[in-house]
């Protein structure tokens, strides 16, 4: 029953954060002030995991795959393939759901424990729309953007592993690297990181909105947004797999 | 004007507000006041419809607020303006920001003009040379005092205000309820104000309407209230030993 609730409710709440807003140019000032607050400030943390990433999956790839019959190339493509196809979409995204997650619930949560949602309620704005929808915005765009950097980061991780530890000599890694590259998993990757982007802000939004009670609760709808993006992400990651692959 | 009738409200089994009939007039400071958990606030609430009545009526100058679309509602609300018991003030905005974002949000005046409005409003709350700062850099009083000036930068028809002085040292408080009894009369606009301050009463109370246990036992003016035979309103009136001194 809980669930169902939650489902109604949060499809309720999106059709009034897509309503059409009241002055277009407050709307694109909140865009850029959420894109960087969204967006830039996740930079570090995404090129730190990206690049560790990327050796790992090199190095893992490479002790695992030890056999006379694969050619040394394999690893370099193994690796891009991973990068590409999952881990810059999907780890990204789990953990921007996590930073980005809590930050926008804790945000959202506290203004309407403070009745700043009710004081603009009152002033007759849609607060719904004007909190979460340049929210929305600003990580359907940024997102994407972090996810690329990621993939250039986490192949170049890969390198550098290659280089540092030798696991596998560097131009056939390089080689791995450009075989047989096709634009589709760019795209594919894309499109799962435009998806993972809605629900991260959308159900952060979501739960913010609809804290009750005081600085407690907004912990805990932090928490909840958090916990509800990640299993929203994966689930989907499975259905856009299916869809998208298959 | 502001005219309510037959107002009930429940939370699940609860009956919090029960068959409220007011009238608020035009030009006046209207005064609720109430022992805490009265229903005060609930029924502020819904006056302005951020909780929903379960049954009754609200005009606004004759248009029925309860039966209206969300629509035609968010028109009425760019005439209301409300100050509520924590001031409710925008955080990640400066003073003058708070002030400037309903102009921005619903008039194509140029920016140096909503500027000089948010300016005047900061004067007429006696605020001077703090539109830089944000709302956790002021007092409590500066925080109301700003709030009210954003709620009325926009001009509002119907002003709201939930305790407005609680909180605050009693200069500071008059000072509060001063400012909103003037801004009513010059503006000629509609005031309802919550309150359990007897000063506050006193000093500004044109109407008052006292709500016990969420009904209606009383509505007079200020002079009266000291002279009613209301056993409730009595024992709210004449709870402190200053007033049963002055009383005598
Ligand atoms: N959202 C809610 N759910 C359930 N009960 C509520 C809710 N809001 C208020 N109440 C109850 O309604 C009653 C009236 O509350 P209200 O906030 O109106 O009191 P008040 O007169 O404003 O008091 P105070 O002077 O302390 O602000 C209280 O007993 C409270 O428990
Ligand atoms: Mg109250």
């Amino acid at each position: 029953m809980q669930l169902f609730y939650h489902v109604g409710r949060y499809f309720m709440l999106t059709a009034t954060v897509l309503q059409r807003p009241e002055k277009f140019s407050i709307y694109r000032r909140q865009i850029i002030v959420e894109m960087d607050h969204l967006g830039l400030n996740s930079l570090g943390i995404v090129a730190i995991v990206s690049v560790f990433m990327g050796a790992v999956v090199t190095i893992q790839t490479a002790f695992n795959t030890d056999h006379p019959l694969l050619p040394a190339y394999a690893i370099g493509f193994a690796t891009r393939q991973a990068i590409i196809l999952e881990f810059s979409p999907t780890v990204i995204s789990l953990i921007l759901a996590g930073k980005v997650g809590s930050r926008i619930a804790s945000e959202i949560g506290t203004m309407r424990v403070t009745e700043q949602i009710d004081a603009l309620e009152i002033m007759g704005v849609n607060a719904a729309s004007y909190l979460i929808l340049p929210k929305i915005i600003a990580c359907l765009v940024i997102n994407p953007m972090l996810v690329v950097i990621s993939m250039f980061l986490g192949i170049y991780g890969g390198w550098l592993a290659s280089a540092i530890t030798g696991v596998v000599p560097l131009n056939n890694f390089v080689y791995g690297i450009i075989f047989e590259f096709s634009g589709f998993d760019i795209f594919y990757a894309i499109i799962k990181t435009l998806v993972f982007a809605f629900i991260i802000a959308s159900v952060s939004g979501y739960y913010g909105f609809y804290t009750k009670g005081g600085a407690l609760e907004v912990g805990h709808s932090s928490t909840r947004a958090v916990v509800l993006s990640s299993i929203n992400i994966i689930l989907f990651n499975l259905i856009l797999t299916q869809i998208l692959l298959a | 004007m502001i005219r309510i009738a037959n107002i009930n409200k429940n939370f699940g089994e609860r009956q919090v507000l029960e068959d409220i009939s007011l009238r608020f007039e035009q030009g006046k400071t209207n005064l609720i006041i109430g022992k805490s958990g009265s229903g005060k606030t609930v029924l502020m609430k819904c006056l302005v419809g951020l909780l929903e009545a379960d049954s009754g009526h609200i005009f606004y100058d004759s248009r029925d607020f309860l039966r209206m679309n969300t629509r035609a509602r968010k028109t009425l609300r760019k005439e209301m303006g409300m100050l509520f018991q924590g001031g409710a003030l925008f955080d990640s905005m400066t003073v003058t920001e708070n002030v400037v974002f309903p102009l921005n949000m619903f008039t194509n005046k140029s920016k140096g003009e909503k500027i000089r409005r948010a300016g005047f409003c900061l004067d007429r709350v006696n605020l001077h040379n703090v539109g830089h700062l944000y709302p956790s850099e002021l007092s409590g009083g500066m925080k109301k005092r700003v709030a009210i000036a954003r709620a009325i930068a926009i001009g509002p028809k119907y002003l709201f205000c939930d305790e407005p002085n609680s909180g605050l040292d009693p200069p500071t408080a008059i000072l509060i309820d001063k400012l909103i009894s003037e801004i009513t009369r010059e503006l000629d606009i509609t005031t309802v104000v919550n309150t359990h301050d007897l000063n506050s009463v006193m000093e500004i109370g044109d109407h008052v309407a006292f709500i016990h246990q969420g009904k209606l036992w009383w509505t007079g003016s200020n002079r009266e209230i000291l002279h009613t035979s209301n056993k409730e309103l009595n024992s709210f009136v004449y709870a402190t030993e200053l007033m049963r001194c002055l009383r005598q």
